[in-house]
């Protein structure tokens, strides 16, 4: 919103105030300033002129010679208006002076010297318009300056609106010249009012309110003969500085208003217009509004009628038919307040959004209504003296807003603040703004003034704002807090989740990523993904991408098919959230879940594959000193992009937390068919759920072991599981540890065996075991395992 | 007998200097010292004289074997030093100019940012928490007094789910979970915990507006905090994390959740407050909304609003990334993409 520095010195006296300070407080105690214009500083020597001679230009049909009479002298120029004509007063820029960015010099116009020139409103930047010369109607001495006469010069900033989203009262002059004012210590004026009492004894109009739910107040009066149709030239400027077309005399003044007091209003044409009725219709219908489009209004838009038809969208646009016209002399003025939800609702609806709606939105104070009808025709009648006013002050006022009251004392003050603010100096500071302050000593009870209590304040924490702001943040003391040193409560899992983050980026090289929490449905058909469905967003950013992801890996395939063009060899992982169905109650199961990603077009897929397993292996060891085992698992077959043989679940301590999978050829063509891609999925919830193995620490001995290899043929599809199984059947105190050492397969040479070799490491805390207990513990094993089958290659 | 001493000794010496490896020197010492070598020879020879004379000749014999020994050890060790000369000036030079082949692993740029600053706040004593994703509408509207008709509440800005849960749209939706589980601080032991998160919000995606970015939030509830308190943390923390003296300023902003609501400035870092064009001339650099805990809020958190005060703040986490690393294009954080994501280094 444009605020006019001159309409505010209207209110409150700025005399020797350093504007740009003022502004700077403002910024700090009220709201954001974005930008602060510095008007008319470019208009120098325009004096006002009369025509006295128009001549044809020799050269052009278009230009004209005239001769301009300014008091001292009579200048000739050149004039390209199409309006030019004798006795018409102009603003005229002397040589020498300056209009916007042009200089004014002595210059030919096609072939004809030129001393000077003629205006237009645009040039002089009050108005857009720029279709002639500006025709001045007010008298005054030719040669006067016209900044004598006319506001050119102010300086008008710019308050950003969402600053004010919570200040209604904001939304005019008067009430940002209240904060001014409060700002200043300097007193606020009283608006100039006519007394609208005077009007009690004639009819009312006829006034119905159909809607008590989205009516609050409705006031409304009617005035006969008005003959004025152009607003006087410092209002015009006025409402130009502050982001306003001038139009007409009656629809300025309603702008007027709204720029001053904050209240929108609407005058229509009383010839057509005799009385109100205020309501929602039961069926939609087509209404054409003043600016001239059609629009379709729905059964919760509330309509301003006559007891024929409807005539303007309550709180957000008139209607064409019923707007003033050229020949309007009598107006019926409504100046109303509405429910802010239901303005807004239906201003987004019908994406109308207009300064009047957007006021309303804001919870406008209903009191404001006969305010501004006094206000109108207070102003009105200066300008146009013979206007009558010809109904009462008819009003109807539906809904109150609570008055408030809060009580509260310097104690609460000081504690919210930290500092001492005197009571004195919080009584000052409320009355400023019009709080109705009621103080004992400490204790204070406010009254809150209703243009604060729509909703803005209603607190004693309120209160703490209104004081504080006008105090100035800047003058604040800041200190620490008082408290005592305790040591802090820290978050394993997240303690953990940067260990398993760093883990993987630092030993195994991998990279971070981040993805999104919905399924990319056009990624996933090109590569083949199939997904279950899953809980839906409503509104989601495009219609495929609507289901939120129970897993994460088809995310991360997605980020392989992305980069398999230039990166031989990847490894991606992201802790990231899933939704896994819904929990008994319909919320959604979020989990977080570890998604590992490793592909490669330089290893086997072998190799990839169990490169992923350690990676997963060393991620849950180094978080809780457990190593997961990798069992079967059927139930991830579901997914088609799980190789149904080289997959395996993951467990720790007996509990499914996981699972890893070499990616299935379908899915791998797809994306590149020279690709080894393998990856793993860990719920980092359910992983959470196993505790913590405590770390604890074996003696070593003192006395050397033995360390003895043996190479054991075993049938080719044993797991290496089933045959520690079988050794560990071998009861053997001094067995220190055994480990695979490698795995030989020689189709020819072995058929369908494998050997197996296994270093197994023999020790005693006692003493140095003698060799040929090192044998007969050998031979003890062996047995074991003959009886199994299994024989010493 | 001293006269073959002495030929002894200086046959040993002559052969000594024509040594030139282990293996000679090894042949010389049992060619000397050796069971048959010549000095143990002598021993032998020691039978045919007289005590007096064994006496003298068994310790000039004794002399020479200690002294050859000697010898021995000391040549051995030149032998051993020229070879490690040789073995150096033989050495192949390695390139150390060639470039490693391994290529570092990398963080999220996100996950870089984030802790850092959990570190900087946990230093004053701050809890980190988290909070769900998916949020009820009670946490992330109502329990921060954003009530039903609010224009924050409006459809385009949220997504919804089928069953009426939502995407959280800011990290306060944690705010009413994490006063609830730690509930009403002890005096002069304050609450003070930092929340980040990732939020969603429903718009079109360009190179400033993502529809999925992160948070952080932090909350300050005890029986004294106040909006000094505020000021002083802001102050401190924000300097550590922008690594220098940040300079703030508070202007009265509007947040449902506090009262008074607060839009924190800090000084602009690139013309240090005198007016450019990142600042837009005002010397200051809007960073955070913040504000003291509106009672509601506390309220509905199970903490007394007429015993307890608490500051709350937030920070755009992805916003910080953008400005620590010079990000342009905010699509960089979700893209995947790796020629991009591997520059995190650190």
């Amino acid at each position: 919103m444009l605020i006019s520095m001159n309409w505010i010195s209207e209110f409150t006296d700025l005399s020797g105030v350093n504007i740009k300070e003022l502004i700077n407080r403002f910024t700090l105690s009220t709201a954001e300033v974005e930008d602060i214009y510095e008007m008319g500083k470019n208009i120098k020597d325009v004096v006002l002129g009369k025509i006295i001679e128009v001549n044809d230009h020799p050269n052009s049909k278009k230009l004209h010679l005239v001769k301009v009479d300014i008091g001292t002298e009579v200048v000739e120029v050149v004039c390209g208006a199409p309006n030019v004509f004798v006795g018409a007063h102009v603003p005229f820029a002397k040589l020498g002076g300056r209009v916007g960015d042009l200089e004014i010099k002595e210059v030919p116009i096609a072939g004809v010297i030129s001393r000077g020139m003629c205006c237009s409103e645009k040039e002089l930047g009050i108005s857009d318009d720029n279709s002639g010369l500006m025709i001045i109607e007010e008298n005054y001495p030719l040669g006067t300056d016209i900044k004598d006469f006319m506001q050119l010069e102010d300086t008008v900033f710019e308050v950003d609106n969402k600053s004010l989203t919570n200040r209604p009262d904001l939304w005019g002059h008067y009430g940002i010249a209240r904060e001014i004012a409060a700002l200043n210590k300097r007193p606020l004026k009283p608006l100039e009012l006519v007394d609208t009492s005077l009007y009690k004894d004639l009819d009312p109009i006829d006034l119905k309110i159909l809607d008590n739910q989205r009516t609050y107040r409705f006031s409304c009066i009617t005035m006969d003969n008005i003959t004025k149709k152009k607003s006087p030239i410092n209002m015009r400027i006025r409402l130009t500085y502050c982001g306003m077309r001038p139009v007409n005399l009656l629809a300025d003044l309603t702008n007027y208003l709204m720029m001053e007091i904050g209240q929108p209003m609407h005058a229509y044409d009383n010839r057509k217009v005799k009385d109100i009725r205020v309501k929602t219709f039961s069926e939609p219908f087509e209404f054409l509004t003043l600016d001239g489009v059609s629009r379709k209004i729905d059964t919760d838009t509330l309509m301003i009628c006559d007891s024929k038809e409807p005539i303007g969208i309550a709180g957000i646009m008139g209607g064409e038919l019923s707007s003033i016209y050229d020949d309007t002399s009598s107006v019926l003025l409504e100046s109303a307040n509405f429910d802010g939800t239901s303005v807004r609702k239906s201003a987004t609806k019908l994406g109308l959004r207009t300064d009047a709606s957007s006021r309303y939105e804001k919870t406008l104070d209903p009191e404001m209504t006969v305010l501004a009808i006094a206000r109108f025709i207070k102003l009105l009648m200066e300008i146009d003296p013979g206007v009558k006013v010809t109904s009462s002050l008819t009003d109807s006022y539906v809904q109150h807003y609570d008055s408030i009251t809060i009580d509260f004392d310097k104690e609460y003050i000081d504690k919210y603040t930290g500092i001492d603010i005197s009571s004195d100096m919080m009584e000052e500071t409320l009355s400023a703004l019009g709080f109705d302050v009621h103080r004992s000593g400490d204790k204070f009870s406010v009254g809150v003034p209703s243009w604060r209590a729509t909703k803005d304040v209603s607190m004693k924490a309120d209160i703490v704002e209104e004081i504080t702001r006008i105090y100035g943040y800047d003058n604040f003391d800041i200190y620490s807090t008082k408290s005592l040193l305790s040591p802090i409560r820290h978050s394993v899992e997240r303690d953990n989740e940067y260990r398993i983050k760093i883990f993987l980026s630092d030993k195994y090289n991998m990279n971070e990523v981040h993805s999104y929490i919905w399924y990319e449905t056009k990624m996933n058909k090109e590569l083949g993904i199939h997904t279950e469905p899953n809980i839906r967003i409503i509104n989601s950013v495009t219609a495929e991408n609507d289901t939120i992801r129970s897993t994460i890996i088809p995310s991360l395939l997605g980020f392989v098919y992305k980069n398999a063009d230039t990166n031989p060899e990847m490894g991606m992982y992201e802790i990231g959230r899933v939704a896994d169905g819904l929990t008994k109650d319909g919320l959604c199961n979020e989990k977080k879940r570890l998604g590992i990603v490793v592909a490669s077009k330089i290893l086997s897929e072998k190799e990839v594959f169990f490169k992923l397993k350690e990676a997963i292996e060393q991620v849950v060891l180094s978080v809780k000193n457990r190593t997961p085992k990798f069992v079967e698992n059927n139930e991830i077959n579901k997914y088609n992009y799980v190789h149904p043989i080289n997959s395996a679940g993951i467990q720790l301590e007996d509990q499914e937390i996981g699972y890893l999978s070499v990616l299935n050829p379908r899915i791998r063509n797809n994306i590149d068919k020279k690709l080894n891609v393998a990856y793993a999925e860990i719920d980092i919830d359910d992983m959470e759920k196993i505790d913590v193995l405590p770390l604890e620490y074996k003696e070593v001995s003192k006395y050397p072991g033995v360390t003895v290899d043996l190479s054991l043929l075993v049938d080719k599809e044993m797991p290496y599981e089933t045959l520690t199984k079988y050794i560990d059947l071998y009861p053997c105190q001094y067995l220190d540890k055994y480990y695979l050492v490698d795995i030989f397969e020689d189709d020819k040479l072995l058929k369908d065996k494998k050997s197996v070799t296994i270093r197994f490491e023999f020790i005693s805390m006692e003493r140095t075991l003698e060799s040929h207990e090192i044998q007969s513990m050998v031979d003890g094993l062996l047995g074991v395992l003959k009886d199994n089958n299994i024989e010493l290659r | 007998m001293l006269e073959k001493l002495e030929n002894i000794k200086k046959q040993f010496h002559e052969e000594l200097n024509a040594v030139n490896s282990q293996a000679e020197l090894e042949k010389i010492r049992v060619s000397f010292l050796g069971k048959k070598g010549l000095v143990t020879e002598q021993l032998k020879n020691l039978r045919e004289l007289t005590p007096d004379e064994k006496k003298t000749a068994g310790m000039q014999i004794n002399k020479l074997k200690n002294e050859i020994e000697e010898a021995i050890v000391q040549y051995q060790k030149t032998l051993e030093e020229r070879e490690y000369i040789q073995e150096i000036e033989n050495a192949e030079r390695y390139d150390y100019t060639i470039p490693s082949a391994r290529e570092a692993g990398t963080l999220h740029p996100i996950t870089i940012v984030q802790k850092q600053i959990e570190d900087i706040f946990k230093t004053m004593g701050f809890i980190i928490e988290d909070g769900l994703e998916i949020q009820t509408e009670y946490n992330n509207f109502e329990a921060v007094n954003i009530p039903k008709n609010h224009p924050a509440r409006d459809m385009q800005d949220t997504f919804y789910l089928e069953n009426g849960q939502l995407l959280k749209t800011h990290t306060s939706a944690a705010q009413n979970t994490i006063m609830r589980k730690y509930g009403a601080p002890k005096k002069g032991e304050p609450l003070k915990v930092l929340f980040p998160g990732r939020c969603f919000r429903n718009e079109n995606i360009d190179a400033s507006h993502e529809n999925t970015f992160f948070q952080l939030e932090g909350m300050m509830i005890g029986d004294d905090i106040s909006i000094s308190n505020l000021i002083y943390f802001m102050k401190v923390l924000l300097s550590e994390v922008f690594e220098r003296d940040v300079k703030v300023r508070l202007r009265p902003g509007f947040f449902p959740f506090v009262e008074p609501g607060f839009e924190l400035d800090i000084n602009c870092a690139i013309c240090g407050g005198s007016g450019c064009p990142t600042c837009k001339h005002s010397g200051w650099l809007e960073l955070l909304p913040c504000g003291m805990i509106h009672p509601n809020v506390l309220r509905m958190g199970g903490i007394d609003p007429d015993r307890y005060t608490g500051f709350a703040f937030g920070l755009g986490l992805t916003r910080l990334a953008m400005m620590k690393y010079n990000i342009k294009d905010i699509r960089l954080f979700n893209s995947g993409n790796l020629k991009q994501l591997r520059q995190f280094t650190r």
